[in-house]
């Protein structure tokens, strides 16, 4: 089963070489990770999403919290929160297929966010499987390149995770 | 106080109370080097950086005091890696201070410019790279803080060459504060009560001891938990010590070289109580079938232990003074621990007549000196209380399986790691910190070479540690699993040594003796322990000679090959 954690660690040099390397060297099966700024200048917010089972998730849990940079992991899987995640794909885009891909885009609420001659870049958040159907449809236009940030998630209601 | 950086660091390692630091100077430590040479601080320079690391590790692990080290940069910083991760895994507290370049040449490849913080993250328990001479006050008290709280374990402190010299204000805080590091120490009570009940239920119980007990000083507890339960007792390597060998209730180390008496026990036992232990893989021997019939009972410090490996049915977070004690005034309080011991007898007889059917043994063979009498008489001669020091090999496991401990820590090996050329430079820094106990050293002629070095370190500190070399010429314990499981191929184990290990001995100023005929072993160890100062002794054993029994790589524990008598 995927889980979907909040890490909050020290913003310092090396953390994030430091969760990476801890989570490769022990084989941990990491599906994504992503990480930025938070409301407090001294703490970064790194959301994982692990493919684990229940032992498996422990061990994760176990390993990343003892890391001293690391100052508190919630599991944010079983709990009502928003998961987006936000891709950019440019996608080939001739005259004849591009009102196509209009439409396509209009479907999925997404945006377009660069036009030129040849192709269109465009901007989509969501939930994952969103994306991944998105990028299905427009396969077939011919997809030039994606990049995708990973997933983030925020629980719902008033507490923050460093609380839960 | 206005000082500077280097100043900084004696001010902060007085303020810790450290006696002594086992280094190796560089140029990027120069400056920190003359404030140690005009505070006249007390400094051991060993002949290797390897040497030194192994010595504060030693000295670490005698004492309960944290080791410190100080190296260079670059190379410096890199010979010490073998040394930290020797210490990580045997969670040995550890405060490792390296010079780094200058900050205005860091990340340009410049002149002795190793990553030693990147090299050794997965490897320390926290590591440090210092740019601001403002902050070493603060770093060194976090540094010494995670080392020695909850789990131990090595921690760096990288600190740029500039810094050294900056001047700063020095202020040493009082506490700690971090917001992601809160070491446990008080856990669940609630589960020491459902503990008790399934202890009182039990009939066939096994307390298996290990490291962790040692590393937290709580020997007399379980010593007092074996005694009012009546419970039998089995250590892993680390937890030799932990409670006299020649306890009636203790059965000897598991796994890979344990004895039948305790691989058969955790086989049967329907309650397995692991206090410490992190259930290794030389311990579980084929881990789907370790203890198969048995409710696991994990205590730990550290919850990333419980079911890393084995599945755990009970979890006791804490520290052991604490859990240990809580549960020994449960016991106290609530059981009837006579009729628990009572309820013991039909199991304490089987493991007894387990433990007769198959001791530990070993032939004698003619005219040969045995390495497991060399053990039991320098066992005898220094009635199972000197410090034992250990190198890796079959010397190691014969230590373990003929010295008969009796206190905690005295029983330094590299058990994680599994570190060659560990023995000598660690008995040096176990001697440096136990001054009146005789310090033992156990090793192969193999481990000895590794870190040889070092016998110069013993000669000019009059260091009068007591080195005993079984020498079988051959990397042992590779050949022993050649001989066992590769037909005999002896693909490159045999040292054919060339040198004499008297005269090597002597070069450096250690008196060397050797033994060959097995009357002259006695004699020459009275010798040798009776000296005032170091010795090396070289005994010439057979080369063939198997450390048995054994658990083959990957079987069960109850499929023990015993060899012996
Ligand atoms: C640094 C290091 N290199 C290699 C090994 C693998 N190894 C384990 S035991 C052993 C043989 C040790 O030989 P020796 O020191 O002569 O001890 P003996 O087993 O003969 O008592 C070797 C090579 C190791 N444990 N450590
Ligand atoms: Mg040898």
């Amino acid at each position: 089963m995927k889980h979907t954690l909040a890490v909050l660690v020290e913003n310092r040099p090396g953390v994030l070489t430091h969760i990476s390397g801890l989570i490769s060297r022990r084989a941990f099966n990491i599906e994504s990770i992503a990480a930025g700024y938070t409301e407090e200048a001294d703490t970064t917010r790194i959301t994982v999403v692990v493919e684990a089972d229940e032992i498996e998730l422990e061990q994760v849990v176990n390993q990343l919290s003892k890391l001293v940079d690391v100052i508190k992991i919630t599991d944010l899987t079983a709990m009502d929160a928003i998961h987006r995640e936000l891709a950019l794909i440019k996608v080939k885009a001739s005259v004849e297929t591009r009102s196509d891909i209009v439409d396509i885009v209009d479907i999925f609420r997404a945006k377009i966010v660069d036009v030129n001659r040849e192709t269109m870049v465009i901007e989509l958040t969501g939930e994952e499987t969103k994306i991944d159907a998105l990028c299905e449809v427009l396969h077939e236009y011919g997809i030039i390149e994606i990049v995708r940030t990973g997933k983030i998630a925020l629980s719902r209601g008033p507490i923050p995770a460093k609380e839960l | 106080m206005r000082m500077t950086g280097a100043q900084a660091v004696v001010e902060s390692l007085k303020k810790e109370g450290v006696e002594i630091i086992f280094g190796y100077p560089g140029g990027a430590v120069l400056t920190l080097y003359d404030a140690l040479y005009e505070s006249e601080y007390p400094h051991i320079l060993t002949r290797h950086e390897q040497g030194a690391i192994h010595a504060a590790d030693g000295y670490a692990r005698a004492t309960g005091k944290p080791g410190v080290v100080m190296a260079t940069s670059g190379p410096g910083a890199t010979n010490l890696v073998t040394g930290i991760a020797t210490a990580y895994m045997d969670s040995i507290p550890l405060v490792v201070i390296t010079g780094q370049v200058a900050v205005s040449l860091i990340g340009r490849d410049s002149f002795q410019e190793a990553d030693i913080r990147g090299i050794t993250t997965p490897i320390t328990k926290h590591n440090y790279l210092v740019k601001k001479g403002d902050e070493l006050p603060k770093v060194l008290k976090e540094a010494f803080h995670i080392a020695m709280t909850g789990r131990p374990g090595p921690v760096v402190v990288d600190i740029a060459k500039d810094v050294f010299a900056a001047e700063i204000d020095f202020y040493y805080p009082e506490k700690v504060e971090l917001r992601g590091y809160h070491p446990l120490y008080e856990g669940d009570e609630g589960v020491l009560e459902r503990l008790a009940v399934e202890m009182e239920k039990t009939r066939k119980p096994v307390l298996f001891v290990g490291g962790g007990v040692n590393l937290s000083d709580t020997a007399p507890e379980v010593r007092a938990l074996v005694e009012l339960t009546g419970f039998p007792l089995i250590t892993s390597l680390m937890g030799l010590g932990a409670v006299p060998d020649d306890h009636p209730l203790h059965f000897g180390l598991v796994g890979m070289h344990g004895t039948y008496a305790a691989n058969m026990a955790t086989t049967e036992c329907e309650l397995l109580i692991g206090i410490g232990v992190r259930f290794d893989d030389r311990v579980t021997g084929l881990l789907e079938q370790f203890a198969p019939k048995a409710k696991v009972v994990h205590f730990d410090i550290d919850a990333a232990e419980i079911n890393k490996n084995v599945r755990t049915d009970i979890r006791v977070l804490g520290h052991l003074k604490w859990s240990l004690s809580k549960l020994l005034d449960i016991l106290r309080d609530k059981c009837d621990c006579e009729a628990l011991q009572e309820q013991m007898r039909p199991w304490l007889s089987q493991l007894n007549d387990w433990r007769s059917e198959n001791p530990l043994s070993y032939e004698a063979r003619a005219g040969q000196v045995m390495p497991q009498a060399v053990i039991e008489i320098v066992d005898e001669l220094t009635q199972g209380d000197a410090v034992i020091v250990t190198d890796v090999g079959q010397n190691q496991m014969w230590a373990a399986q003929f010295y008969h401990f009796k206190n905690p820590r005295s029983w330094l090996t590299s058990g994680g790691l599994g570190t060659m050329g560990y023995g000598l430079p660690a008995g040096l820094g176990a001697q440096v910190g136990c001054p009146h106990k005789k310090v033992v050293v156990i090793t192969g002629d193999g481990g000895l070479m590794m870190n040889c070095q070092e016998l110069d370190t013993v000669a000019k500190f009059s260091l009068p540690v007591k080195i005993m070399v079984l020498n079988n010429q051959v990397l042992g314990m590779v050949a022993q699993w050649q001989r066992m499981f590769y037909g005999g191929r002896y693909a490159h184990t045999n040292l054919e040594g060339r040198t004499d290990l008297v005269k090597l001995a002597e070069a450096m100023g250690v008196p060397g003796m050797r033994v060959t005929q097995p009357d002259e072993v006695r004699r020459t160890l009275q010798e040798a322990l009776a000296m005032p100062g170091p010795v090396l002794v070289d005994f010439r054993i057979p080369s063939d000679e198997d450390v048995m029994p054994m658990v083959p790589g990957g079987a069960r524990l109850d499929q023990m090959v015993m060899g012996g008598k």
